[in-house]
């Protein structure tokens, strides 16, 4: 009797249902796991990336069907000052914030590389200007800037009495445009810092022996140990840090909205303007796709310009 | 004999010492923790002034000769107060907390689905569909936000907080997958084979081996992907036009700036809320957000 019973559970076990069947069927489950992520990346990122550069060339407005219309957009933007003012600013922001962000991170790295107390407790407090969502900083960077009752202004003009009138930080164009770069490298420094930080923590202690040994100076040490080998990752961070400054819209777009005068419209900020506010999204998407030449000439210059040293130093090429 | 001989050589070995600790101590102290004192003082300054601003009252905030503007004299709560029973403030929460754990769940499971089977079940060019969601990552929001306002009116998820939670995941998953892909290379694939060996179905092997495994991986991810979502202001502010639907950032900025006069303390009340769910979701799992955000950056 139990004999007979426990072979029929063996034969059910053995022989599982059509679907788990299917489920282990190895294309059907490959095909299975991909769909949500493939589905979400085909429908709101590839599908609108094609159709944001089908609209760059038709004069579809917000309620109305565009036409195709060649390459209008673009040239109406060639003769427009204030695109090129837009051209402009963000190579200039991307350039300046840029190096602001690597030199102060990469410094900051150092340091932080070092032993002492309480350094995990300090790592984790250094990130929160990365954490906290930026356009909530970018207010607070909008009221440190504002023009009667900035706290910078009150320290350069009643504490140590360095100016006589308070700094105009947002009221004409180069100081503005200035006053923003400062705000992204402040935002952008954790980020950088940390990313360096476990590049540096990879580099081996043995090298710094060798070095010390042969009578390396600390300058040395940095310039022909620590920097050669940081290379690679500086590449990909860099990558990501030029990518992300010359697309950025919050702090902009939170602080001064593009003013005064249009002079620190960005790409992104000025094709929303147009796109979204002013509902021409023919002339915002080839705002937009303006931006997509600058973007891959910037990854290529940074990603092969420091790469290309990786391989001179003839490591794999990966 | 031999004590006073021995005493002046170990007084000797013992002032050199000193003064050498002396001086490198003084070395540090110039080089390393004056230039980081500065960088946090700088880092933090705004969160400081973020934070003494929205306790003080308005008589103190526009008035530097009678009041010492780095502390409040007579603290108060009446711009939190203001925030949060005269503004639709709670909503907003409320509505950014939805969005932001939609969106972290929707991506999630995405990529840990889609990170097994490139990592995992290996078929002829899992490591291009790998590229091809990496690349994604570089592909900027701003680029992509006019074309996808359109699609969202499309679907008639216009001025809905489901667009987002649906939108979100361009940026979150390709992030996501490829911290997981990382993640489930360190698992021993023999542990796989033994499970298999023992008539287990893949899919038994995902939820019973794989997944427990990868829990530090999968909290890394979703703690990114939450700070992410909670953070994200282009598309929130392209797709949201009720006030009600808005989400923080986007709220602040568009319901809370109003006319020639800032409300200066409610503003930064507003922005200290808003920064705070992040900051202490953020101060719970600090090393996990580390190593991915460092992870990611190495792979």
């Amino acid at each position: 009797m139990s004999v007979t019973t426990l072979s029929t559970h063996s034969v059910v076990a053995r022989q599982p249902n059509w679907l788990v069947r299917l489920f282990d069927y190895k294309p059907f489950l490959i095909v299975m796991c991909l769909a949500p992520a493939i589905g979400l990346l085909t429908v709101f990122l590839t599908y609108p990336l094609g159709l944001g550069i089908w609209l760059a060339f038709t004069d579809t407005t917000i309620g109305r069907r565009g036409i195709y219309v060649g390459l209008e957009n673009f040239q109406y933007l060639l003769t427009d000052s204030l695109w090129w003012n837009a051209v402009f600013y963000s190579v200039v922001y991307t350039a300046i914030a840029t190096f602001g962000k690597f030199a102060l991170g990469f410094w900051l790295a150092l340091l932080l590389n070092n032993h002492f107390p309480f350094k995990s407790l300090l790592r984790a407090i250094i990130l929160l200007p990365w954490i906290v969502p930026t356009v909530l900083s970018a207010l607070a960077f909008w009221w440190i800037y504002d023009p009667q009752f900035s706290i910078i202004s009150y320290l350069l003009v009643d504490v140590l009495h360095w100016r006589d009138s308070n700094v105009d930080f947002l009221g004409s164009p180069w100081p503005a445009r200035f006053s923003l770069i400062a705000a992204n490298i402040w935002r952008g420094i954790p980020f950088v810092a940390i990313s360096l930080l476990a590049g540096l923590q990879t580099i081996s202690p043995s090298l710094y022996e060798a070095a010390m040994l042969d009578g390396a100076s600390a300058w040395q040490r940095f310039r022909y140990i620590t920097f050669p080998m940081m290379m690679p990752i500086l590449a990909i961070v860099m990558t990501f840090s030029i990518i992300f400054t010359f697309t950025d819209f919050q702090l902009v777009y939170a602080i001064t909205r593009g003013g005064p005068g249009n002079s620190t419209h960005l790409l992104a900020t000025l094709a929303f303007q147009r796109g979204i506010a002013g509902g021409e999204l023919g002339e915002g998407a080839a705002i937009a796709v303006s931006m997509i030449p600058f973007l891959v000439f910037a990854t290529l210059f940074s990603y092969f310009g420091l790469a290309r040293r990786k391989w001179q130093q003839g490591e794999a090429n990966d | 004999m031999t004590d006073t001989v021995a005493q002046p050589t170990v007084a000797d070995a013992k002032a050199a010492p000193d003064t050498m600790a002396w001086d490198s101590g003084l070395r540090r102290l110039m080089m390393i923790y004056l230039p980081l004192g500065c960088f946090v003082l700088i880092l933090l300054f705004p969160f400081y002034w973020m934070a003494i601003t929205s306790f003080k009252p308005n008589a103190e905030l526009m008035n530097y000769k009678e009041h010492n503007p780095f502390w409040i004299s007579s603290p108060t709560l009446a711009h939190i107060k203001h925030l949060l029973f005269n503004t639709a403030y709670p909503h907003w929460l409320w509505t950014t907390m939805l969005v932001a754990i939609g969106s972290t769940t929707l991506s999630l499971i995405a990529s840990t689905l889609a990170a097994y089977a490139i990592e995992r079940l290996r078929f002829r060019g899992s490591p291009y569909v790998g590229l091809g969601i990496y690349l994604a990552y570089l592909v900027p929001p701003s680029i992509l936000f006019i074309p996808l306002a359109t699609v969202v009116v499309q679907f008639g998820l216009f001025d809905s907080p489901l667009a987002l939670i649906l939108v979100y995941p361009t940026f979150l998953v390709p992030f996501c997958t490829w911290l997981l892909i990382g993640y489930f290379k360190s698992i021993p694939y023999e542990l796989e084979e033994c499970a298999l060996v023992d008539g287990a179905t893949r899919l038994q092997i995902l939820r019973r081996i794989t997944l427990p495994l990868a829990v530090p991986g999968l909290i890394s991810a979703g703690i990114f992907s939450f700070t992410l979502s909670w953070n994200e202001f282009i598309y929130a502010l392209a797709f949201i036009q009720s006030g009600a639907n808005k989400t923080v950032p986007v709220a602040i900025l568009t319901e809370l700036v109003t006319g020639d006069v800032y409300q200066w303390g409610a503003l930064m009340a507003g922005s200290l809320l808003g920064s705070l769910p992040v900051a202490i979701f953020y101060s719970l799992f600090v090393d996990y957000y580390v190593s991915s955000l460092t992870g990611a950056v190495k792979e």
